[in-house]
């Protein structure tokens, strides 16, 4: 037990006139304002993703005479599309918060999805990377894989905070020798014949399971719990984080081995679904997913952010391309118009941020 | 008064008012710059003053009234347009590139071009010395800004204002980084501009300096114009209640006596190239000043006690015992605290709110519960010290931003409040605030004093010091020049140990 009374009652004594005075006469004013402000973020984020579902409902009557949303088997498919996304989105955003970078994750989902099929081979596997480690429990290679993605968050981590050296670099550095890595584990064979409860995390709606409960679990993580408030310290000042205490070094690695050991989980359900391990899987991965978190309002330089966002952002990736997919449109359109969607996000952002400084 | 004895108007200010949502910063406000003349402008934070200059140097226009430029209406259309009318501020921040070099911060984006449009360094050079030599300042066209301290970094702006033959020269709180001896040829500096026939308004907190270099002094509160005089018609006291409304009782409440157990203690303390062989003992309920000239190691030395430099040699005690403090983290759970001197780079969260302003420290220490930080009692213990300081701040949650910067001074120190320190240091807490929550500040450390905090205090404002102060350490160059009591300390023997 760490906690204790407030520290207040001995300060009590030291002034007593008109103590409220400032803040009471603030409360009457400040109210509506604050309300205004108190709107979350998200919200504004949220219409978009409604506004989007909602124009390809429109354009599903017109052009494709069916209903966009009103479907379960293209929501389902919607969603699943972009779990692994949102997985690594979940751990990329609270790098993100620290006024960092991952770039390494869809390497690290390459070569987790690897070594975790190499482990989950069944008995019926022609050729099998270890013949005497096959039919193995289930646990064994989703720890391993996990294991091998939080090592190389660690890896990044260490690199972050023991050499300073930019977040961009040493992430960039681990994503090609991870993809490197991948290659090499295999000669560049893919892994397959996986047995049936391996294949099971990435069947039906499991991963969209995941991806939620991963959510919430760090959604919570960030908002009440001490973990969270130094990430938003750390990145809003990281001289003012040192100076209060916080070690800042310790606690950036922290930070990205979580986000590697969800790229690890990523690679994990990847490998699952797919029912084989490549080493090409989750390419532009970490683009995707760092595009998920900026379109939910996360600030690239640091401090502000929500996995709530990041969820929603997730949500219009998929919406967009489910969307355009369902018109019948052109892959080659999607992406020019996933380009343009992540610009827009991050000009929104901007005016926000400005917004906020000048304090309307 | 007949026209011929008048100065000569440069910028005349009539009627000006503006307004932003939800608060009226301008109401009717008239004033009259004239040619040759410091013309001071008091008043507290939030008074108004900025926005003033900021109309004048053409940020923002007015929503009424007018400015005239030696006579003729002026509206200005944006800053440039009001630096090639002759009008030039300096800001409170630098604005300028650390890594680039004086003579490329002065003429950046004017800068002299050869036959074939490209930058002619060898002109750019030249035309800096001879700018520099005008000024009689004596700078290095080609040093990086980096490499020059804060006064120096100053004292390119000026150059730089300079540059655009500017009439009118804005200097919005100068000194607030001066060390007393830049101060002087910061002043030398601005009484040469005036013989030369320049106009400046003279933005200033420090009572000191307004009669020590203006020949007009202007005050406004409440985004209203109070009242101009010559400062020999005027009183501090006079000045002061003009800018607050009412008069303050007394400056610096007296120090309680005390004779506490030493809680900390350096012995031969070093940390090169800053310091050398600093040794000195500290007791609970002790005020200690530590006055000095900028650059003297003061600012190095707390950080090295609190951890964020590693001494090369020396020893540091802690209630008697040796402390290894390798990281502020450590000293914190020593029950240190430090308010460091540079309010934006290291002590605030601007982007977070109040609230996780104010509680960081605090969660290093108590209210987690497994990692769960106990949201409803944390609040309540920052709300209770948000109002024990007199935060002016609508509620906890706005961002830290968008408060004075006295009142985020006061959020600082209610940070390290909260985790009831033994030892606490102060480097520069009251600089750049205004003169109500600075009397405010100096209250409460008087008060944490007589509850047993032992405080170090480090200031470049020689009053702050002589009047808080038990005993007062004066540093040089990086070496402890001398230890004086309340009894023997004034401003001469303080200044002759800072500067020997």
């Amino acid at each position: 037990m760490s906690w204790r009374s407030p520290p207040v009652s001995r300060m009590a004594t030291i002034d007593k006139p008109d103590l409220s005075q400032s803040l009471d006469s603030h409360r009457a004013r400040g109210n509506a304002a604050d309300r205004a402000r108190h709107w979350p973020a998200e919200a504004s984020i949220l219409l978009v993703l409604l506004g989007l579902a909602l124009a390809f409902e429109l354009l599903g009557w017109i052009f494709v005479k069916q209903s966009f949303l009103f479907n379960e088997q293209r929501l389902v498919v919607m969603i699943l599309q972009v779990s692994v996304i949102g997985i690594i989105a979940v751990g990329v955003t609270q790098v993100i918060l620290t006024a960092g970078i991952d770039l390494s994750s869809g390497s690290v989902v390459a070569l987790t999805a690897m070594v975790s099929a190499s482990l989950a081979q069944s008995s019926d596997a022609v050729r099998a990377i270890y013949p005497s480690l096959t039919d193995l429990p289930v646990v064994v290679p989703v720890l391993v894989g996990l294991a091998v993605g939080a090592l190389a968050g660690l890896l990044n981590g260490t690199l972050i905070a023991w050499t300073s050296i930019p977040p961009f670099i040493a992430t960039l550095g681990v994503m090609v020798s991870a993809r490197g890595l991948a290659k090499w584990y295999t000669h560049g064979q893919p892994v397959s014949m996986l047995t049936d409860r391996y294949a099971d995390i990435g069947s039906g709606a499991v991963p969209v399971v995941i991806f939620l409960a991963t959510a919430l679990i760090f959604h919570v993580a960030l908002r009440y719990t001490r973990y969270g408030k130094f990430t938003y310290a750390i990145g809003a000042n990281p001289q003012a984080a040192r100076v209060s205490g916080i070690r800042v070094a310790k606690h950036l690695i922290l930070v990205y081995t979580l986000a590697g050991t969800l790229s690890g989980l990523a690679g994990v359900v990847t490998s699952a679904r797919a029912e084989s391990g490549q080493s090409g899987m989750g390419m532009m991965y970490e683009l995707d997913a760092i595009a998920a978190a900026v379109i939910g309002g996360t600030s690239l330089s640091g401090g502000v952010g929500r996995i709530t966002g990041t969820v929603i952002g997730t949500l219009i990736l998929g919406v967009v391309t489910s969307g355009f997919t369902f018109l019948r449109i052109d892959a080659y359109y999607q992406e020019i118009v996933k380009g343009a969607i992540i610009v827009a996000a991050v000009i929104a952002d901007q005016y926000r941020q400005r917004a906020r400084i000048r304090g309307v | 008064m007949s026209a011929a004895l008048q100065p000569e108007c440069l910028l005349e200010v009539n009627h000006v008012r503006k307004a932003f949502p939800g608060v009226v910063a301008l109401e009717d406000v008239s004033l009259r710059f004239n040619c040759g003349t410091v013309h001071a402008l008091a008043g507290e934070n939030g008074a108004g003053k900025s926005t003033l200059m900021k109309i004048i140097a053409g940020l923002y226009r007015p929503d009424a009234g007018e400015l005239r430029w030696r006579g003729q209406p002026l509206r200005l259309s944006s800053p440039r347009h009001a630096l090639e009318t002759g009008i030039a501020i300096i800001h409170q921040e630098l604005n300028l590139m650390s890594c680039m070099s004086v003579a490329e911060n002065i003429w950046i984006g004017r800068e002299p071009r050869n036959r074939i449009r490209l930058i002619s360094h060898r002109a750019l050079h030249r035309q800096t010395r001879d700018l520099l030599a005008r000024l009689h300042l004596d700078l290095d066209p080609g040093a990086e800004l980096r490499t020059l301290s804060i006064a120096g970094r100053q004292l390119v702006e000026i150059a730089k204002a300079l540059s655009y033959e500017s009439q009118l020269l804005i200097m919005d709180e100068p000194t607030s980084a001066l060390s007393e001896h830049d101060t002087e040829h910061l002043f030398a500096i601005v009484r040469e501009l005036k013989n030369q026939g320049k106009s400046i308004v003279y933005i200033t907190h420090r009572m000191d300096e307004l009669f020590a270099i203006a020949d007009e002094v202007s005050v406004m509160r409440d985004g209203k114009h109070v009242g101009t005089d010559r400062p020999a018609n005027l009183t501090r006291n006079q000045i002061i209640r003009m800018m607050v409304g009412r008069e303050l009782s007394q400056f610096f409440p007296a120090p309680p006596v005390t004779s506490g157990a030493v809680v900390l203690s350096a012995q031969r303390l070093t940390l090169r190239p800053h310091f050398h062989d600093v040794s000195f003992e500290l007791r609970a309920g002790e005020i200690l000043g530590v006055a000095g000239l900028i650059g003297a190691g003061r600012s190095k030395l707390a950080e090295t006690l609190f951890g964020l430099a590693r001494a090369t040699s020396g020893r540091i005690e802690i209630g008697g015992r040796t402390a290894r403090i390798d990281s502020p983290h450590a000293a914190l759970s020593r029950g240190m605290a430090f308010v460091t001197e540079d309010r934006k780079e290291t002590g605030c969260f601007l982007k977070l709110s109040v609230l996780e302003n104010l509680e960081v420290a605090l969660l290093s220490r108590a209210f987690v519960e497994y990692g769960f930080v106990r949201k409803s009692a944390i609040t309540r213990a920052c709300a209770a010290i948000a109002q024990l300081l007199r935060v002016k701040t609508p509620n906890l949650q706005v961002p830290i931003e968008q408060l004075s910067g006295g009142n985020q001074q006061k959020v600082l120190l209610g940070r390290w409040l909260l985790i009831e320190p033994k030892i606490l240091i102060l480097d520069e807490p009251t600089r750049g605030i205004d003169v109500v929550a600075k009397a405010e500040i100096h209250q409460l450390i008087v008060r944490l004093a007589a509850q047993g905090t032992a405080i170090l205090m480090i200031s470049s404002e020689l009053p702050e010091i002589l009047g808080m102060s038990h005993r007062i350490m004066v540093m040089q160059e990086g070496r402890l020049t001398g230890i004086l009591s309340r009894e023997e300390a004034d401003p001469v023997n303080v200044m002759a140990l800072a500067t020997r």
